[in-house]
């Protein structure tokens, strides 16, 4: 066994020993150790991927003695190591972009509790991403639950409070959904490592027994889980949540977490439930179904938003709706397409919140887009910044979006069934995304006289640069997104390998 | 409309429904009254006068809650509201309904309960049972399966413990040093809260004598014992925890402050959750790279065996006993001192 295989398990316990340490660290050193978490989990993500692509297959790691039915066990391949390393570069970014708002936003004395929040979620997302075994996953969905309140209630003003209520409400719901499916198929199957269940449930399948209890596990478990990634009907937690929390923790709830959940659910679909089952039991159509709502309501709802951040947050809904769109499509490039828009999405809406608040730094932090008018000239790299990010949303050429746009397209043309529906939702939300980012990204580079009247024209225009650690991320966010669309075909090719490892 | 009974309000149903809606506040007219939670959010530096005006508000409340000016009080609200909230009710208790006939219809389609021939009785838990004792050396299966073979899910479950103490302190700990008005505002409260606590109960304080030594004894023994009876870190550490908790409310925080701080919550905190990280990521380790793990398993049923699943048990028992105890205190006062 080679020394690389050992990451994956070392990554997750330096995230976790790091959030330990964090407990009696004062705020700085708790920051330092956070970002060597982050930055070294990232490169051995990187290391395992590198490793994985090498030797052309998966591997089991056992956490323990025990082998596979008895013991714990983690599982790495193409796929996980590619998430994991993309969700780590994503995480270091948002912390560093959202570094002087962390000051601001949370307490002296509670800036250590922040980061030791941020190290907790950064070691529930990795075994999220790593682990075969569907009890891991429950315990860690409820770490990454808490830690996602905390980031939202840290900064105790306005109605991050409200918010962080609600947002426990909806994900308690969905974990509790999430349990009783998980609890239904231990009984069905009577095990929790994903291997041996998945072996269980084609015997059942092929035996034609437990075929109610089969499809409330299915429904369940799904619901449970589309509940906390915040899918069309149940994305009430989102515009509050992502809207007024501190920026740091807004790029990592969007880009992130309810990412982490939907490649949990497709880990599930793939390697416990069997994806020809969630295709006959008719419960792909409904994600389908959800997942069209969501990309044209969650446009509408972001048109109607005035202030920003709401409508960077409305928009995730309508993005996490072409998620489930690609899921439901049922087919192996839909799939693929759903994975590379998580990870265009990641990188995007961070992007986004991260230079949002560049901008709302040089316009008297005023959250209506109105008085963002001429911020691009003001904060240059943050104009750049927002406007590479919307312009991704909405999918220009070059950029992130344009390529998972272009994957549904074509994977859309594989299921004749909603080939139809696929491609015209695809062209109203496109429309619609581009009216409300274009016209953010528009009012950023106006002159900004003629709201204001003739007060603003003694004024200079100043260039106001903002810290170096702001500008950093958002030239990096702006370099993951051009690498992400420009040289996308290897990515997709690992992202298709890594989901025929998954079978 | 329908015909009414004269005393219709008065009836059980109604009054059970008021009940339900929240309407009634089974104190109201008995208490102080309380302040409108909006408002209290809203701090504003007159926050004394602000206060005095929510009390009169509130009074108000009161009495138009009070049967003789219950018609009064309905025809205030907004009509379409009302129907929303009507629809909401009505449409909250189908979901629920519905959520809960499907999963019972489910269950009727499950395994039966305790049947030998259950899928869940599968070759898992089969050497769970036979093997258990002679793999882990605990005599206790469950911990041994808690601690030995699903020992990283049981590390998931007590970091749950932990971030949960983190985000209570995030939202409760009130520090001196904040300059925070809202913070200074919450410190102030609690020290007026404090004035009226009950001090120097003579009945609990002899009761918390007695009970106090047995308690703790008790806690220490679930905790020691995990691997040869029923217990285990989680109830151990949740006895301890209750013990603390009952002296420091028979003698107060002057006393326990001796013993146990905001510090020595930290060290201890820290050392268990560290010693139990370093612990298992070496058997981890040596476990998945096929190693001899080298941590000798004793003799079943002695007090020291079944190698690391007692001082595992001891660390789980620690955080747990701190983190019900901090819990309590930041629910009281915000804090330790």
């Amino acid at each position: 066994m080679s020394f690389v295989q050992n990451f994956p398990f070392f990554s997750i316990i330096i995230a976790m020993f790091s959030g330990i340490v964090s407990s009696v660290l004062p705020g700085k050193a708790a920051k330092r150790l956070s970002f060597f978490a982050i930055g070294i989990t990232t490169l051995m993500s990187a290391a395992v991927l590198a490793f994985c692509l090498g030797t052309g297959e998966s591997y089991t790691y056992m956490m323990g003695h025990f082998p596979a039915p008895w013991g714990n066990e983690i599982r790495a391949g193409v796929l996980e190591a590619l998430t994991a390393l993309l969700f780590g570069i994503v995480m270091f970014l948002a912390v560093l972009g959202g570094l002087d708002y962390t000051k601001v936003d949370v307490e002296e004395s509670k800036q250590n509790l922040f980061y030791i929040l941020i190290d907790l979620m950064l070691s529930s997302l990795l075994a999220l991403v790593y682990t075969n075994d569907l009890f891991t996953a429950y315990v860690f969905v409820e770490i990454n639950t808490i830690a996602g309140c905390g980031l939202i209630m840290i900064r105790q003003k306005g109605r991050s409070m409200s918010s962080a209520i609600r947002y426990m409400i909806f994900s308690q719901l969905g974990s509790g959904l999430f349990l009783i499916g998980l609890s239904l198929l231990y009984d069905v199957t009577g095990h929790l490592l994903m291997s041996p269940a998945k072996e269980e449930v084609g015997q059942i399948m092929a035996a034609g027994i437990y075929k109610i209890p089969m499809l409330v596990i299915l429904a369940v478990i799904s619901v449970g889980l589309a509940i906390k990634s915040g899918l069309y009907p149940f994305h009430y937690w989102i515009p509050d949540t992502y809207g007024y929390a501190t920026p740091t923790a807004s790029a990592i709830l969007s880009g992130l977490v309810s990412k982490g959940y939907i490649f949990l659910l497709i880990k599930i679909f793939y390697r416990v439930l069997g994806r020809e089952n969630v295709i006959d039991s008719y419960l792909a159509n409904v994600l389908f179904l959800f997942g069209v709502a969501g990309m044209l309501m969650g446009s509408i709802h972001a048109i109607a938003q005035k202030d920003t951040r709401r409508m960077i947050a409305y928009s995730s809904v309508a993005q996490i709706g072409y998620i489930y769109m690609g899921i439901g499509l049922g087919t192996q490039a839909g799939m693929v397409a759903a994975i590379f828009h998580i990870f265009s999405h990641s990188a995007s809406k961070a992007l986004l919140f991260i230079s949002s608040v560049g901008l709302y730094e040089v316009s008297e932090n005023k959250k209506d887009y109105l008085s963002l008018r001429g911020a691009g000239y003001r904060n240059p790299m943050a104009g750049i910044g927002f406007g590479v990010g919307a312009l991704s949303m909405v999918g220009v050429p070059m950029l992130a979006g344009f390529i998972s746009k272009l994957l549904f397209a074509t994977s859309a043309l594989e299921s004749p069934h909603k080939m139809f529906i696929t491609l015209l939702a695809l062209a109203f939300s496109t429309v619609l995304n581009a009216i409300y980012f274009l016209r953010m990204v528009i009012t950023l580079y106006r002159p900004s006289t003629s709201s204001e009247g003739k007060e603003t024209e003694d004024e200079p225009i100043e260039a106001k640069k903002s810290s170096w650690n702001l500008r950093l991320a958002i030239l990096c966010f702006i370099v993951l997104n051009l690498v992400l669309g420009m040289s996308s075909q290897p990515i997709v090719a690992a992202i298709g390998d890594g989901l025929m490892m998954f079978e | 409309m329908s015909r009414r009974r004269d005393n219709y309000e008065n009836s059980r149903w109604m009054k059970f429904k008021r009940w339900v809606d929240g309407e009634t506040d089974p104190l109201a007219g008995r208490m102080e009254a309380r302040a409108y939670e909006d408002k209290k959010a809203s701090h504003s530096s007159n926050h004394g006068r602000e206060r005095l005006e929510d009390l009169e508000a509130d009074t108000e409340e009161v009495l138009k809650r009070l049967p003789i000016f219950a018609n009064g009080y309905d025809s205030v609200v907004d009509k379409g509201l009302m129907a929303f909230r009507r629809m909401y009710k009505v449409m909250s208790v189908l979901l629920c309904a519905g959520i809960i006939a499907v999963l019972l219809w489910t269950v009727s389609y499950l395994p039966v309960f305790g049947d030998a021939k259950n899928p869940d009785n599968n070759e898992v838990s089969a050497r769970y049972i036979e093997k258990g004792l002679q793999e882990t050396g605990a005599v206790n299966i469950v911990t041994g399966m808690i601690l030995d073979y699903r020992a990283f899910d049981t590390f998931g479950e007590s970091c749950v413990l932990f971030i949960a103490s983190c985000c209570v302190l995030v939202l409760l700990r009130i520090d001196d040093a904040s300059k925070d008005e809202h913070v200074q505002m919450r410190k102030k409260e609690a020290e007026y809260d404090r004035l009226y606590e009950p001090k120097n109960d003579i009945i609990l304080q002899k009761c918390a004598c007695i009970l106090v030594p047995i308690i703790m004894i008790f806690g220490i023994y679930i905790v020691l014992n995990g691997h040869l009876s029923p217990g285990g870190g989680f109830s151990g550490g949740a006895v301890l925890g209750s013990g603390l908790i009952l002296y420091l409310n028979a003698f107060g925080f002057q006393k326990t402050g001796r013993f146990f701080t905001q510090k020595v919550y930290q060290r201890v905190t820290l050392s268990a959750l560290t010693f139990y990280c370093l612990a298992k990521s070496y058997s981890f380790f040596t476990g998945a790279n096929h190693l001899k793990s080298g941590i000798p398993l004793g003799t079943p049923g002695a007090i020291l065996s079944s190698g690391l699943i007692l001082p595992l048990n001891i660390c789980v028992g620690l955080v747990v006993a701190c983190t019900m105890y901090v819990f309590y205190t930041l629910f009281r006062k915000g804090g330790m001192k």
